[in-house]
């Protein structure tokens, strides 16, 4: 018998390849459309609305597109397992329900990383090309003292990239993470791969709410008890996505301390531990 | 998928959510307190804003996309430039500075074009035969570049960008020399300010009736510094400032003004860039 991480990594690979093999790729030929069909249309504004955009819209479509490959990826991960009959063969050999759970998991966080990297690596790469250009352009245009050309050229460069939209492209996968764990849990009792699409959006944007509906509950002032009952479910069963929303402000320019980004990243993978936790509990002794 | 659910397991399943939900919450709070100290999420999502951006405009801020969304409306925006549409252009950039209110940028530029375009624009607008009511409309342009970058610093009081903006809008469009003298002090009183701001708040200072002598003490401090900070325009004031000020023989300064003197023209570099 082989040994449970064995096991894991094979569910996971296999999990990756049938991904791929949908051609779930093709939408980076889209992502690499918005960022370089974006860039190119940002070439009329000043290189500091042309930074500032380019990172808004190509981070933007990185969460975007993450957060949608984790849902539909991981909702139909169950469902195509059980018409196509894979799982029946799978589950009559000594693998634990969790072990598979954990192995189709993992496949969807490699699709994600490995998603991340590409559009991160081909997003930066834009950026560097349209620093080079702004900088070469200052270069040529501007005839002052050397002083005032190096204060334009380091305005510039501050202007394009920053240390802090790595950590801001690791928080947006960590999100994707926690969605796909999130997803899979559903996927657990869901009907079918569209029911648990539907689910798995509904609690996206509720995720997004859930700081909200936890303000109202603490705050207890004048509220019916029924209010406060489903305020208080959705603050305590649903994710604060809100708190994984830290690019808008990062892009803006403010400054992301150390702390901040590795609490918002245990928060992520805390909270994927959790609905996978839960995921099993489920699925432990479903009929299939 | 046929596979049925035990009630009695799903009831146990949303009760460990519950659970893990009421552990995590002092964990959450802690987040979310952190984060505001560091100035993040600090941007009120509530029914001002669903009325300035649509419901669709609202659901994307909702969900995280606040940035993207106040990309694409900058964009709009500057279309509304090419047009001349200022009034159109002002609820844009409003919009926009609410969504990212800590992205300088947008504070800049949306001032820039009200105090600047927008104001001359008026002022020279055909449509309107009433010169009073033309210089009114250039006014109120101006007021709203004001009002921008007000509320930038407010919402950004670390950065000097904003407050020097304030300074050359103050001198260059409202020739409040008071006002601006104040902004580039506070401006040059950053740590990552440039030094001529300290420059300007002296030259600013000088033009005011009555703030003669803070002007003197503020350039004889930089004239002390030396290097760099003795140009041309700086000497050329304290000149003048120890004349009209009639500071004895012996406490002026040893170098002579310069002989074609420029100052006190505009100094400064024009406030944008590029567009």
């Amino acid at each position: 018998m082989t040994a449970a991480p064995t096991r894991i990594i094979a569910i996971g690979r296999n999990t990756f390849t049938e991904l791929v093999r949908q051609k779930v790729f093709y939408f980076l030929l889209l992502f690499a459309l918005i960022v370089i069909g974006n860039s190119a249309f940002l070439a009329k504004f000043s290189f500091q609305e042309e930074f500032q955009m380019l990172k808004d819209v190509a981070l933007g479509a990185m969460s975007v597109f993450l957060s949608l490959l984790a849902i539909l990826a991981t909702a139909m991960l169950l469902p195509r397992d059980l018409e196509d009959r894979t799982i029946f063969t799978i589950l009559s050999k000594p693998v634990p329900r969790h072990e598979y759970l954990l192995g189709k998991l993992l496949g969807v966080v490699i699709l994600l990383a490995l998603s991340t990297i590409v559009m991160g690596a081909l997003f930066l790469g834009v950026l560097f090309l349209r620093e080079q250009a702004a900088l070469m352009e200052t270069q040529r245009s501007l005839s002052g003292s050397p002083q005032e050309l190096a204060t334009a050229l380091d305005a510039i460069r501050k202007g394009a990239f920053s240390w802090d939209l790595i950590p801001a492209m690791a928080i947006l996968l960590v999100k994707a993470i926690l969605l796909s764990s999130l997803t899979l849990l559903i996927s657990t009792f869901a009907t079918s791969g569209i029911f648990a699409i539907l689910v798995a959006t509904s609690a996206y944007f509720i995720g997004h709410l859930q700081v909200t509906a936890r303000e109202y509950w603490m705050s207890g002032v004048g509220i019916h008890w029924w209010t406060r009952i489903f305020t208080a479910l959705v603050a305590l069963i649903f994710p604060d996505l809100q708190a994984f929303n830290l690019t808008d402000d990062i892009v803006a320019g403010t400054a992301l301390p150390m702390s901040l980004f590795w609490q918002t990243m245990g928060l992520g993978g805390v909270y994927t531990a959790v609905y996978f936790a839960v995921a099993c509990f489920l699925f432990q002794n479903r009929e299939l | 998928m046929t596979g049925a659910m035990n009630p009695f397991r799903s009831l146990a399943a949303i009760l460990m959510l519950a659970v893990a939900g009421a552990l995590l919450l002092p964990w959450q709070m802690e987040l979310q307190r952190l984060s505001k100290e560091a100035r993040f999420r600090t941007t009120p999502i509530d029914l001002s804003l669903r009325e300035q951006v649509g419901q669709s405009g609202f659901l994307a801020a909702l969900s995280g996309f606040r940035s993207p969304l106040a990309a694409f409306l900058w964009i709009e925006a500057h279309t509304a430039w090419e047009k001349t549409e200022w009034g159109r252009m002002t609820r844009l950039f409003n919009t926009v500075t609410t969504l990212q209110p800590h992205s300088l940028l947008y504070w800049d530029i949306a001032a820039w074009h009200m105090a600047w375009n927008a104001s001359a624009a008026a002022l020279q607008d055909t449509k309107q035969q009433s010169e009073v009511l033309r210089e009114r409309a250039r006014r109120q342009y101006i007021d709203l570049g004001r009002d921008f970058l007000e509320r930038g610093i407010r919402n950004n009081p670390d950065s000097y960008l904003l407050q020097e903006r304030l300074g050359i809008l103050l001198r260059d469009k409202v020739e409040d020399h008071s006002g601006a003298a104040d902004a580039f002090a506070k401006a040059a009183s950053f740590p990552d300010a440039p030094a001529y701001l300290k420059r300007f708040a002296a030259y600013e200072a000088a033009k005011v009736p009555g703030r003669e002598r803070e002007a003197y003490d503020r350039l004889l401090v930089l004239h002390n510094e030396g290097g760099r900070m003795r140009a041309p325009n700086l000497l050329t004031l304290l000149r003048k400032l120890e004349e009209q000020l009639k500071i004895p023989a012996a406490q002026r300064i040893k170098e002579q003004a310069p002989a074609s003197p420029s100052f006190p023209a505009n100094p400064s570099p024009s406030p944008r860039p590029r567009s």
